[in-house]
């Protein structure tokens, strides 16, 4: 018995329905047919009136589980691709974003955006909005790797009581699978050291870890370096303690994202490290994403625009031989 | 009419006209001291005035219960507040920057709100409140408790050009919840005539695209809104589904204070939009007999008293204080975590 990425998404909707009364589910297409990708497959059936089509209207949907949430419900919206969010600007960072200091009243809502590329998908239904919305104050911004991640950082979304943005990477929804759903997960905001390591650290979250772990692997074969991993999790807030920590055993620092290469969490992460671990620095911290062009159709050229354990490579060892 | 209709409990008409009426003159009254204060230069940032729209705002906000039903108003709707319940504090805290008020300083004058009590706290952009206000109404039904509830808004002719308001009716109208949406076609969006705004022959077409009942009023005529929108809340809470209700006048001042209106034509000032509802409500109020003279102007004195007291209470509290303040966006605190 395994369980996939998306599985474990749809599992975690299916706990939440169960046990909290509060929460509804609120998207495109995600009753009966059961959602683009099937992360709420058979959900409607099994919570009748809980689980609601809604018109395309980004907006609306928003809006709704705003004012929703402000009258005690959790609703979770899927955005069917986290691209479409754009449409939802608004009403994420201006009414959800900003609710709480205004007036004191928390929005729980939780925001589910299938990001980041699969081979096709082009440069509308492929991209990855965490830099975005980890910009405006007032949301809790997350990015699970992991099927068990998946799961108990979903649980924990609907908990908190602020706005979270939860990024579910599409890449991974059924090539990763793990044989179960492990422990009750590490709390939304906690870093973890994926793979650990000695000679350089690679900062990254969601998709990318999986890249990275490979290029890692790779270059402890090819060379004896010796990369650790650490997967941020959560992107907004930041867990510097846990990167500043792994920067302090390595002395050195690539930070890694899908993400275009302008600004962003990457940008944060290097900068973040430049100031406050300086002193624990043996080379300049380095960036890397993917380039800086919308998400190209074709596949090749798709699998060139984002990083590949290739490319990570060719960053670690100019990063490794300064 | 729908025949249930007949199940509403009527309402005393004399009573409520004049619970409406002294709305509108509390609103006409303290939006007029407000105005002052800010020239002379006592009000940070924009003052927005409901002048001349105070009959279709109170309304609306007349009609709602506070407590159950939610209400979103927008930049002109200090009658409505008035007439739906909120503290005058509340709006004079706002205004002068009080900590003590619902906004704490934290945002400021037409924006605030008690979302807990179902007044909701509108954001500058037009149009997003309305999904906000049919997802109140969404989680009711989902708890059971949408019977006998109505959630109510506001925007001006310029607003219905937004996706917003598209989006949100339309999703309001699939559902069928009962929403009532006002719209104060006061002829400009700013400086923006309605030949400029849409190309629609009346904004009540819109109301026919969404599958939303709609109704026109004549937002200068006092009885006439009482009756109309009036109408439109009853459908709303009988069941009747989503309502939007348009209607005529023209704004008696600049989009804020800062502006003077001169993009309007005198001749249509002149005619019978430019008439000034609060005018009409009170020659309304005493024909009926639903209010002496007397009566009226014992009114006056009396809101102008409280409109004095708010002020001066408001003035007399304390300012936020930047080394006081929290400066938390959001309300968990995220357990084990160093926050950066």
């Amino acid at each position: 018995m395994s369980i996939t990425y998306v599985d474990a998404i749809r599992e975690a909707q299916d706990k939440l329905l169960r046990d909290d009364p509060r929460v509804f589910l609120y998207g495109q297409d995600i009753s009966r047919f059961g959602g683009a990708f099937k992360a709420t497959k058979g959900l409607a059936e099994a919570y009748p009136g809980r689980v609601l089509d809604s018109p395309i209207s980004e907006d609306a949907m928003i809006g709704m589980a705003i004012g929703a949430s402000l009258d005690g419900m959790r609703p979770i919206v899927e955005m069917q691709f986290a691209d479409f969010s754009s449409v939802a600007f608004n009403q994420i960072v201006n009414q959800a974003g900003t609710h709480f200091y205004r007036t004191g009243v928390p929005v729980p809502i939780t925001v589910r955006l299938p990001s980041g590329g699969t081979p096709g998908s082009g440069p509308f239904h492929s991209q990855s909005m965490e830099a975005i919305y980890s910009h405006y104050p007032g949301l809790v911004v997350v990015t699970p790797a992991t099927v068990s991640d998946a799961y108990h950082m979903l649980l924990q979304a609907v908990e908190v009581d602020d706005p979270v943005i939860y990024c579910e990477h599409k890449f991974l929804y059924r090539w990763l699978k793990a044989n179960s759903i492990n422990g009750d997960g590490l709390p939304i905001g906690k870093a973890r050291i994926t793979r650990p390591g000695k000679h350089a650290s690679i900062v990254t979250y969601s998709a990318m870890v999986h890249e990275a772990v490979r290029a890692a692997d790779r270059l402890q074969e090819e060379s004896g370096w010796e990369i650790e991993v650490v997967d941020l999790r959560t992107v907004k807030p930041l867990d510097m303690d846990t990167v500043l920590a792994s920067v302090a055993r390595t002395g050195r620092l690539l930070a890694l994202g899908e993400a275009f290469p302008w600004g962003g969490v990457t940008a944060e992460v290097a900068s973040r490290v430049a100031a406050e671990g300086f002193h624990l620095l043996d080379a300049p911290p380095k960036r890397f994403n993917s380039r800086d062009t919308p998400v190209p159709y074709h596949p090749k050229l798709w699998a060139a625009h984002r990083p590949t354990p290739e490319s990570i490579c060719v960053a670690m060892r100019e990063l490794l031989s300064y | 009419m729908p025949a249930d209709a007949d199940a509403t409990p009527v309402r005393d008409e004399r009573e409520h006209a004049r619970k409406v009426f002294r709305a509108m003159l509390e609103a006409r009254q303290l939006e007029t001291k407000l105005s002052s204060m800010y020239k002379a230069g006592k009000i940070v940032g924009g003052v927005y005035l409901g002048k001349g729209q105070e009959a279709v705002s109170a309304s609306l906000g007349g009609g709602l219960n506070w407590g159950t039903d939610v209400f979103a108003p927008l930049i002109r709707d200090q009658a409505g507040r008035s007439a739906f319940g909120e503290d005058m504090l509340d709006c004079t805290r706002t205004y002068l920057g009080s900590s003590l008020g619902p906004m704490h300083g934290r945002d400021g004058n037409i924006h605030r709100g008690r979302p807990k009590e179902g007044l909701l706290a509108m954001i500058s952009h037009l149009g997003a409140s309305v999904p906000v206000v049919a997802g109140v109404l969404l989680s009711r039904r989902l708890q059971g408790k949408l019977d006998g509830v109505v959630g109510a808004t506001c925007i001006g002719d310029g607003g219905t050009s937004t996706g917003a308001f598209h989006e949100g009716l339309n999703a309001a109208a699939v559902e069928r919840l009962p929403m009532v949406v006002v719209v104060a076609n006061n002829q400009f969006a700013y400086s923006t005539p309605n030949d400029r705004q849409f190309a629609c022959g009346d904004l009540l077409d819109r109301a026919v695209g969404y599958g939303v009942e709609g109704s026109s009023v004549d937002g200068t005529d006092f009885l006439d809104c009482l009756r109309v929108i009036g109408g439109a809340i009853d459908r709303a809470r009988s069941g009747a589904g989503p309502q939007m209700v348009v209607a005529r006048l023209l704004r008696l001042s600049g989009h804020g204070e800062h502006d003077d209106a001169s993009y309007v034509p005198d001749k249509l000032r002149a005619g019978g939009l430019g008439r000034d509802c609060m005018q009409v409500a009170a020659a309304q109020m005493i024909e009926t007999g639903y209010a002496t003279e007397g009566e009226i102007s014992d009114w006056q004195t009396e809101v102008e008293d409280a409109v004095q007291l708010a002020i001066a209470t408001a003035q007399q509290e304390p300012p936020p204080d930047p080394w006081k303040e929290r400066w938390d966006a959001r309300s968990t605190k995220l357990s084990m975590v160093t926050e950066a």
